[in-house]
This record gives C-alpha cells, sequence and structure tokens, in this order.
C-alpha cells in the first residue's frame, strides 16, 4: 500500500525566492521535508548544511547534535528515527567512509533516513575544498554484503532543495537509506533558489502501522515488500536488530531467513527502479551520440553538446538525476536503437561502468576527471567528436 | 525459611507458579545462548527486579544494546529494544532520546563493546550528560569472539590473544566515567544481585549520564583460561574478595587479577543533563523564537 501524501508543515518552509548555495538549500529541503532532526560532524565542503540546520532547527521545533564522530552522527540520527523523528546526517568523503557501518544497518533495519555526501576529491584526505564525483560506487557498494539503496544526484542549488526533499519522500516510501550525492561545486555554488508554499509540497509519511499491538509483525510486509514501522514508546515492544532476523523482527540465523530477508531488500527496490529513476533528456530520438551526466559535470557537458551540435551532429543527452537504481531499462533502450555513449564525469570511471554493462554492443567513450576541478567543456567535446567518427564509420 | 518453604510447597501444589521477572522476558526466545555459568542472565534478573521495584512504565522504556554476549539482552527483554552496531549503542541511544526525550533510555552491553569500540561515545556521552543508564556488564574479555582480550582485562591474565599474559594496562572504568562527568557510578558483581537492582532503581531515578558496571563470570574462556574455575567457584571469589566502600575514589577501583574486588556506589552527583542546558541555552538566547518540542512524531 503507498503512504497517503501530505503536504509540508509550513513551519519548517521558507517559501519565497532566494539567492542561495547547494548546501544551505538542502538544508531547507530537509526541513521542507519534515526533518527535525540531524547529527553531524564538521567535514568541509558539508558543514554548511548543518550549521544553517543547527542555526535553524530550534525555532521550528527540533535538534541538532554534533557528534564526536561520523561514526556517532550516522547512526544517532538512526535512533532518533526509531524515536519518531525524520533525520538526516552530511558529510563528505572520509567521513562518508566512516559512515558505511551505518548504511549498511540502516538498510538492513529499514530504517528510512537520508545521508547526505558533498562529494570533494579523494582518496583519504584527498581534496578537502575542491570537487569530485568519486563515492558513486561507494555509496552504492560501500557496506559490507547485499542490498540496496537510492542515490539522487543534484545539478543545482534549486535541486538541492526539489531533490533533498524527494530524498526524504523516497527513503519513507521504501524504508531504506537514500544518498544524497552532491559535490563541491554544486554544494557552494550560489543561484536562485525558488521555495514553494507549503501546501505545495508533497511529503511522504512515514508508514507507521494501523495494527494493534497483538497483531503487528515489524518485519511482516504487505504486499509491496516495504514492513510497517512502529516508534518507541507506543506500546508495541518490538525488537530491532542488524543480524539476520524473520517478521518479528527476532535474529534466526538460517540460510532460509538470509535469503528470504535479503532478497526482499535487494527486489523492494529494483522491482520499482522504472518508478524511481528520474532523468531528464534532450534530444535522444535522432541523436548518434548520447551524452550521459550528472550532477555539476552535467553543466559543463551541456557546453559540449551545445558546441557539438553547432557542427551539426545529432547529440542527445542524458543527465541522471537518479544515479542508483541505475535506470538500467533506459541505458539498454537506447544501447537497442545504436546509440553511442559518452560519459563524463569527475572521477577515473565509475557510474560509466554501469552504462558498458548494460550497453552491449553499443560503444561507450568515458571522459575521466580526477577531481580537483571541472572537465573542461573542449575535452568533452573530442571525446564527443571521436564518438560521432565511430559511429557514423 | 521454614515458613518460605512452606510457601513454596503450597504454591507448587496449586500448579506452576510464574516468575516474577517472566513478564519482562520474550520467553519464545528462550533458550538463550548464554554459556552456564554466565553472569548475563544474572544481571537481566535484577534489572527486570529493578524493573518491578522502581514501578517504571515499560511503555516508556527503550533498552539499547551493542554487539557480543551482552549485546544480546536487547533480543531477550519484552521492551522497545535496539540490537545495534558494534561500539554505538551509545550514540544509537543519543538519538533515541533526543528524539523522544519521554522516553527511559537504558544502554546494555559489555565491556569491550562500551569501552574499546564504543570507548570515544562513553566519554562524549558522560561528558554531555545525556540522560541514559548505561548498564555495563564487565567479564574482563571479548566472549563473543572467543576470549581474546579487552581493554578491561587485568594485567598478567591469559587471553587467546595475549596467550603469554596480558601486559597493557586495563581501564579502570568507575575512574574513566567519573572523570568524563557521569553523575552515577556503581559497581557490582553478579553476587552482589539485591545491591544490583538497588543501584540500577538509583540509577532511574537520577537525571543524566549514570553508569553501572557488573563484574560478571565468563567460566568459558576467561575464567577457564586463568584458573578460577567454573561459576560457582567465580562466586566464591567475589564473595571473599568483594570489598564494600560506598564513596571510594574511583582512582582506588582498579581491578587486579586476583586482588580485591571494591564494589559499592561510587558517585553520586547532580549537574544538568544536556536536554536541560539546551532548553536553557535556546529560552536563554532565543526567546520566543525557540520552539520546544516535547518529542517528534513524523507521521
Amino acid at each position: 500500500m503507498k503512504p497517503a501524501h501530505q503536504t509540508a508543515d509550513p513551519r519548517g518552509v521558507l517559501t519565497g525566492t532566494h539567492f542561495m548555495d547547494g548546501d544551505h538549500a538542502c538544508c531547507e529541503g530537509a526541513l521542507a521535508a519534515g526533518s527535525r532532526f540531524a547529527a553531524g560532524y564538521p567535514i568541509t565542503p558539508s558543514t554548511e548544511v548543518v550549521e544553517r540546520f543547527a542555526s535553524r532547527v530550534p525555532t521550528v521545533g527540533g535538534t541538532f547534535i554534533q557528534m564526536e564522530d561520523e561514526l556517532a552522527a550516522s547512526i544517532t540520527l538512526q535512533g532518533a528515527v526509531w524515536g519518531g523523528a525524520k533525520a538526516f546526517t552530511v558529510t563528505s568523503g572520509p567521513g562518508f567512509s566512516l559512515m558505511m557501518e551505518h548504511i549498511g544497518y540502516a538498510a538492513m533495519t529499514e530504517t528510512p533516513c537520508v545521508f547526505v555526501d558533498v562529494q570533494r576529491g579523494g582518496p583519504s584526505t584527498g581534496l578537502p575544498t575542491l570537487p569530485a564525483q568519486a563515492d558513486m560506487m561507494q555509496a552504492r557498494w560501500g557496506s559490507h554484503g547485499d542490498y540496496e539503496i537510492i542515490a539522487l544526484c543534484p545539478n543545482s542549488p534549486q535541486e538541492c532543495f526539489d531533490l533533498t526533499i524527494k530524498a526524504f519522500n523516497l527513503a519513507e516510501e521504501f524504508r531504506v537509506p537514500v544518498m544524497f550525492m552532491m559535490d563541491e561545486v554544486v554544494g557552494h555554488m550560489t543561484e536562485k533558489v525558488v521555495i514553494p508554499p507549503a501546501d505545495q509540497i508533497e511529503v511522504v509519511p512515514r508508514r507507521h502501522t494501523h495494527k494493534s499491538v497483538d497483531d503487528y509483525l515489524p518485519y511482516a510486509t504487505n504486499g509491496d515488500q516495504v514492513p510497517e514501522m512502529a516508534h518507541a514508546g507506543e506500546g508495541y515492544k518490538f525488537h530491532v536488530t542488524g543480524l539476520t532476523h524473520d517478521e518479528r523482527g527476532y535474529p534466526n540465523m538460517t540460510p532460509q531467513t538470509q535469503d528470504k530477508l535479503v532478497r526482499r531488500l535487494q527486489s523492494k527496490i529494483r522491482d520499482a527502479a522504472d518508478r524511481i529513476a528520474l532523468f531528464e533528456e534532450d534530444q535522444l530520438d535522432d541523436a548518434d551520440v548520447v551524452v550521459v551526466s550528472y550532477g555539476i559535470t552535467s553543466r559543463v557537458a551541456q557546453r559540449a553538446i551545445t558546441l557539438a551540435r553547432e557542427q551539426g551532429l545529432n547529440i542527445g543527452k542524458l543527465r541522471l538525476i537518479t544515479a542508483w537504481p541505475f535506470p538500467e531499462n533506459k541505458i539498454a533502450g537506447l544501447a537497442a536503437k545504436g546509440k553511442t555513449f559518452v560519459f563524463p564525469e569527475l572521477n577515473l570511471g565509475q557510474m560509466v561502468r554501469e552504462v558498458e554493462r548494460i550497453a552491449g554492443r553499443a560503444k561507450t567513450f568515458a571522459v575521466p576527471h580526477a577531481g580537483g576541478g571541472v572537465h573542461n567543456p573542449e575535452d568533452i567535446l573530442k571525446v564527443i567528436l571521436e564518438a560521432a567518427r565511430c559511429q557514423t564509420h | 525459611m521454614s515458613d518460605s518453604l512452606d510457601h513454596d510447597l503450597v504454591q507448587l501444589e496449586s500448579g506452576p507458579v510464574e516468575n516474577p521477572v517472566e513478564q519482562f522476558l520474550r520467553s519464545d526466545r528462550v533458550p538463550h545462548i548464554w554459556c552456564p555459568g554466565c553472569g548475563i542472565g544474572t544481571t537481566v534478573n535484577s534489572f527486570a527486579r529493578a524493573l518491578i521495584e522502581s514501578k517504571i512504565d515499560l511503555q516508556s522504556l527503550a533498552l539499547v544494546s551493542g554487539i557480543g554476549c551482552t549485546g544480546r539482552v536487547a533480543g531477550y527483554v519484552k521492551l522497545d529494544s535496539f540490537h545495534t552496531t558494534h561500539g554505538r549503542a551509545i550514540p544509537f541511544a543519543t538519538g533515541l532520546k533526543l528524539a523522544n526525550p519521554k522516553l527511559n533510555v537504558v544502554v546494555y552491553s559489555g565491556d569491550g563493546d562500551l569501552s574499546a569500540i564504543g570507548g570515544n561515545h562513553l566519554i562524549h556521552a558522560a561528558r554531555r550528560n545525556l540522560d541514559l543508564k548505561v548498564i555495563c556488564v564487565n567479564n574482563l574479555t571479548y566472549a563473543m569472539t572467543g576470549g581474546q582480550t579487552a581493554p578491561t582485562t587485568p594485567d598478567h591474565s591469559i587471553t587467546s590473544t595475549n596467550p603469554y599474559g596480558v601486559f597493557e594496562p586495563s581501564f579502570n572504568l568507575p575512574h574513566l566515567v567519573e572523570a568524563a562527568g557521569a553523575v552515577y557510578v556503581a559497581r557490582w558483581t553478579t553476587f552482589h544481585v539485591r545491591q544490583m537492582a538497588r543501584a540500577i532503581g538509583e540509577a532511574f531515578r537520577k537525571k543524566g549520564f549514570s553508569f553501572i558496571e557488573i563484574i560478571s563470570p565468563c567460566p568459558t574462556l576467561y575464567q577457564r583460561r586463568n584458573k578460577l574455575g567454573d561459576g560457582l567457584d567465580t562466586m566464591k571469589f567475589y564473595k571473599e574478595k568483594s570489598k564494600v566502600r560506598n564513596g571510594a575514589p574511583t582512582s582506588e577501583v582498579g581491578l587486579t587479577l586476583t586482588g580485591d574486588i571494591v564494589v559499592g556506589k561510587f558517585v553520586d552527583r547532580d549537574r544538568p543533563d544536556y536536554q536541560s542546558m539546551m532548553r536553557t541555552q535556546f529560552h536563554e538566547s532565543l526567546g520566543e523564537r525557540y520552539i520546544e518540542q516535547p518529542e517528534m512524531v513524523c507521521s
């Protein structure tokens, strides 16, 4: 059963037209989505999100706590969720690495929550103040075991606002941790951000159970693979564990229980992948070459696409808004039509692997960049021209 | 003595008697995983008796555990109970308490979980004086994984990772948490079932970070490797070696392999808890702009 939709609590919504950076817009998105709890640990270039939250949240009825490290922050927020809050944390690469343990815990316990990662150059301490998009595979695979998450990639401060709301809504709908994969440029660029009136902002409420205490099974599903939640203090006396568990939430270390649970954690997302997938497309039908991109790189790629079109080439644009689950069917459909793919990203080849995996015989050209800046549009253009030559030969 | 025996016989004749602590347990999960002679079940019994004696509202009580033998307590109590990740029971409990301050939140975990991998969270929660009741079952070893050295393992003990004897100094946990800011600190052993229950009851009446260390045997690993006998021998050892010294300076209560075990209530003081300080600060700085949220229910 899809949960009933509500509109935002006006107390958290700063309706109006603002000149705001992506980090601040992300914070406003969280407040508009109904989040009243954040736990964080300072790390460049993400800290502005929680700084703004710390300033705003006491005036809208909520709590921010700065924890002693990211290990703590990433599970404090989950305690808050089971206490009844919508909650999130914010970090960048090194902190994201420390949070992997609790992304797994959220996936296993089906704790709806949002992890914001404002990506910077890595590995390790890397480039604290400069951009990268090199945490994309970590977002998908970083914690141990088989699980699924959802990841969104904004490319503007406006989308940092809009898609943060979307991230919270998806987290509640699927009871899954949602990765909000910003990058340093999107986080720090300042642009116009329009925040609509609260009654125009759709908010997905918690899947709270309507069952009686006697009838409630914490991990029983209801036809759509997503169980209903209860909160501590309501009398349900339920148990939550990161161990493999049955419908009662009790530990059960058998291959049968493992199979049933882990397959459901995967299929509840995979079966809904087409519905979750958001992308922006332009002139794909006539295109010989499709430029796939996401985040800040999509805005640089736009310049390269324009230059290539000026040379009379048929270039399509596919901008990924949902990175995970990867829009496999969309890519497969384009590949079947014989398109060639060009994929610039601020890493040495991460999401492009997904295209290569799905594209089959269709050619794929990566345009890697080690991070620390954005691509020169000319470098993307060169690869587009090369791809176009291959396409015609 | 004979009166109580008669009473028991009458009870037996009139049918099975329910153990008064059974209402707090998930009986459908019994048998539990703990070894014969293990002290963790004894601590759960005292915890349940403390709940009865303190008349705690069970609906508003939540229990959070980490990983390890004691971490399994969360799975056996009939409460809202959370079995979290290794070392992170305290930060999870922090979020739970902050989101719903009406909850009574108990952290119930082992020495390795709380003081090694979770050591950073332990000292910071004590510093903040979060209103959490921490029950630390200290069996002086990593039991679940096979008896490795813990930060609490006394000098010269034999463990699987120090087969020639432990040579690194151990933590004196009461001293550590007092220094970090706990308002209530006590230590008992699993021999002291009544004192333990009383201490847990006292902690429930305190506002702020309370820490109760319970020295508990691990006959399968620690006691056996160190030739300390079985569970019963350990009870005799605790009886003989425990010295009650309420108010003892915590700097003097460190543990050794076979020496005295100083037990008692070491710290009982008052200072404002985290949420009181937060509210005071926001009222001062924000005045009427501060919106105090008693609990967060997002549905």
